[in-house]
């Protein structure tokens, strides 16, 4: 019953680079995810809202693997999520992360969070992994604190840290888990400014937010989740203008106001 | 918008019971009438104690005298520690060969020293200590360069108590951290077989242990193998302190939020990357005030070794005082061993307290 609607902003003759096959989930007994198909175009930018426990953040932790599937497909970069180790970390090396507690390395220097991936994991050299690290502090406006520690920033200066940490890795496809939601008001602007760049840069993004201007100006489509499932998904401006699903239409009365 | 005129203010001086020495004594010895009465009750103490405990520590007391002259005075004989000095450090090694104890313990100290500064804990580091050991190892059982055999039965006093000590803590800390990453770990068999060793180590005391390993273990090897006393005691040392280092690393793992560990997955940091350098580094830290604990512990405990016969410091004072000349002196020795103790442990605690602060990165 899932009223999707097919239609992709990129030549449907790319390759998806993450593509989910009828895809199901049980945390013990509870079914948390029901039947997710879902085709993501490079360079595409999705925003997936819903009510909380609908099972938004499970599905896109589901695709690094940081929760596992019980049924259906994964495929990410070509890449099928199994329970082999060796496709595990090929696939978190190409899909970045970005958490609602930014989950910066505390005892490691802005500098050192960021070329911890790089140095162990693509096994760059110390000194280019610096250079590139103070490249993307650059980009998120915050080279000037690349020697201080993470808890002695603002929330919003570490949210933009754990983005660039993310982009040191040259990932394929970011995914954002509610990234302003645990943030003061006057630093969300500055975190959603950091990803419209990144946006407009082309990066492939699967964003799970209720900030719903940020869906209107940046998405290809947006998709609403209930209950573990995807009920409805749309180009932005079908999607807030006319709704379709009518638990659609209560959600999006509730959060607009 | 219009401003408000501003005002002159006057600042005042806090009241004189507030503030400086007086401020001080009010609000931490009378500040209200039974910590009043404890401050009197306790200066009346120390008035009768203190200066009766001087006089005989020091005015009273001889400090480098024979035995005989001891019996004439009321004070402390401290002159039981400098006439004895040889056999408390150094026991049964030969007396003519002391010098290469001496100097095993001056290096000794000399690593320790130099290793507490956190910019030299590099490869270097380690390549000097393993340098060090093997100098101090050769100074202590000699057979080279004209230095005849000792055997480490021989060994006692300060060098065994130092020996069994360093090497327990040393050892016994990364064996505890895999204990506990092993009890950690989601692979039943290594986690059944941790969780059987820690609690099977924690279930029995040390002295237990420590006549398993002189009376029991040597029973199990085939005939004519045997391991030196010393080394099994060693052995036993190292194995109870990393069951208990294991479960105080464990508690330092699962304090670390889960977030750490998705933060490292996401980037792609494999198992033993993760923990090396994203949750270890953060757990440990966070267990340093109960690890020093029982490092000091078992610091302390090695003058159980006593039980299967082994001469450590504690009890090479012991058989000093059973020289009938010096046994009325018992009090004297002791105090000095306590002091030697203290100022091990206390110098461990604070240097780890230093370390704990230099590692502190504001969160």
């Amino acid at each position: 019953m899932n009223e999707t609607v097919n239609k992709t902003p990129s030549d449907p003759a790319d390759k998806p680079i993450i593509e989910i096959i009828k895809m199901h989930k049980w945390y013990g007994d509870f079914h948390v995810l029901s039947d997710i198909n879902l085709q993501v175009q490079p360079k595409e930018r999705i925003v997936i809202c819903g009510p909380s426990g609908s099972g938004k953040s499970t599905l896109i932790r589901c695709i690094n693997r940081l929760e596992e599937h019980q049924r259906g497909q994964i495929i990410v970069n070509g890449t099928e999520l199994t329970n082999d180790i060796k496709n595990i970390e090929k696939v978190r090396m190409e899909v970045g992360m970005v958490f609602q507690h930014f989950n910066l390395f505390p005892h490691l220097s802005i500098l050192d969070n960021l070329t911890v991936g790089p140095i162990w994991v693509r096994k760059t050299a110390k000194k280019k992994a610096e250079e590139q690290a103070m490249l993307y502090l650059e980009k998120v406006h915050i080279a000037e604190q690349a020697k201080k520690f993470p808890g002695q920033l603002s929330g919003g200066q570490q949210q933009r840290v754990a983005i660039a940490r993310s982009l040191c890795m040259n990932p394929q496809v970011m995914l954002f888990d509610e990234p302003t939601s645990a943030l003061d008001p006057e630093m969300i602007k500055e975190v959603l400014d950091v990803m419209i760049d990144l946006a407009e840069e082309g990066m492939t993004m699967i964003v799970v937010t209720h900030e719903m201007g940020f869906a209107k100006s940046v998405a290809d489509r947006v998709m609403f989740m209930d209950e573990g499932q995807i009920v409805e998904e749309n180009n932005p401006n079908d999607f807030f203008d006319n709704p379709k699903h009518d638990r659609t239409k209560l959600f999006l009365s509730q959060i607009l106001g | 918008m219009k401003k408000l005129p501003t005002q002159k203010r006057e600042y005042l001086a806090p009241p004189i019971t507030e503030v400086g020495f007086i401020g001080w004594l009010h609000s931490n010895l009378f500040n209200n009438w039974y910590n009043s009465l404890l401050t009197i009750i306790i200066l009346l103490l120390f008035w009768q104690l203190v200066p009766p405990f001087f006089s005989w520590a020091f005015i009273n007391s001889l400090w480098n005298s024979s035995a005989a002259e001891c019996r004439d005075i009321d004070g402390a004989c401290w002159s039981i520690i400098p006439r004895n000095v040889d056999f408390i450090f150094f026991g049964f090694f030969p007396e003519d060969q002391q010098w290469r104890p001496g100097l095993a313990m001056f290096l000794l100290l000399g690593m320790v020293f130099y290793s507490k500064d956190r910019n030299r804990w590099k490869k270097s580091l380690f390549v000097y200590w393993t340098i060090n050991l093997v100098v101090m190892g050769t100074l202590m059982y000699g057979g080279v360069f004209g230095m005849p055999v000792v055997e480490t039965a021989q060994w006692s006093g300060l060098p065994l108590t130092f020996m069994l000590a360093l090497f327990g803590m040393v050892a016994a800390y990364p064996i505890g951290v895999l204990l506990a990453l092993g009890r950690k770990s989601r692979m039943p068999a290594i986690k059944t077989l941790c969780v059987v060793y820690i609690e099977m180590i924690r279930g029995v005391p040390l002295i237990s242990l420590l006549f398993m390993s002189s009376v029991m273990f040597p029973l199990f090897l085939p005939e004519g193998v045997t391991i030196d006393k010393v080394l099994r005691a060693q052995a036993a040392i190292i194995l109870f302190t990393a069951a208990y280092i294991a479960e105080v690393v464990r508690g330092g793992l699962q304090a670390m939020p889960r977030g750490q560990f998705e933060a490292a997955d996401s980037i792609g940091l494999n198992y033993s990357q993760t923990m090396r350098l994203i949750i270890l580094p953060q757990a440990l830290k966070i267990v340093i005030p109960p690890s020093v604990g029982i490092l000091l512990s078992a610091f302390k405990d090695t003058s159980l070794v006593v039980i299967i016969a082994l001469y450590d410091i504690l009890k090479t004072t012991k058989v000093t005082l059973s020289n009938p000349q010096w046994t009325n002196y018992s009090t004297e020795a002791y105090l000095f061993l306590a002091l030697f103790y203290f100022i091990c442990c206390y110098s461990m605690s604070s240097y780890s307290r230093k370390l704990e602060k230099e590692l502190h990165t504001g969160h």
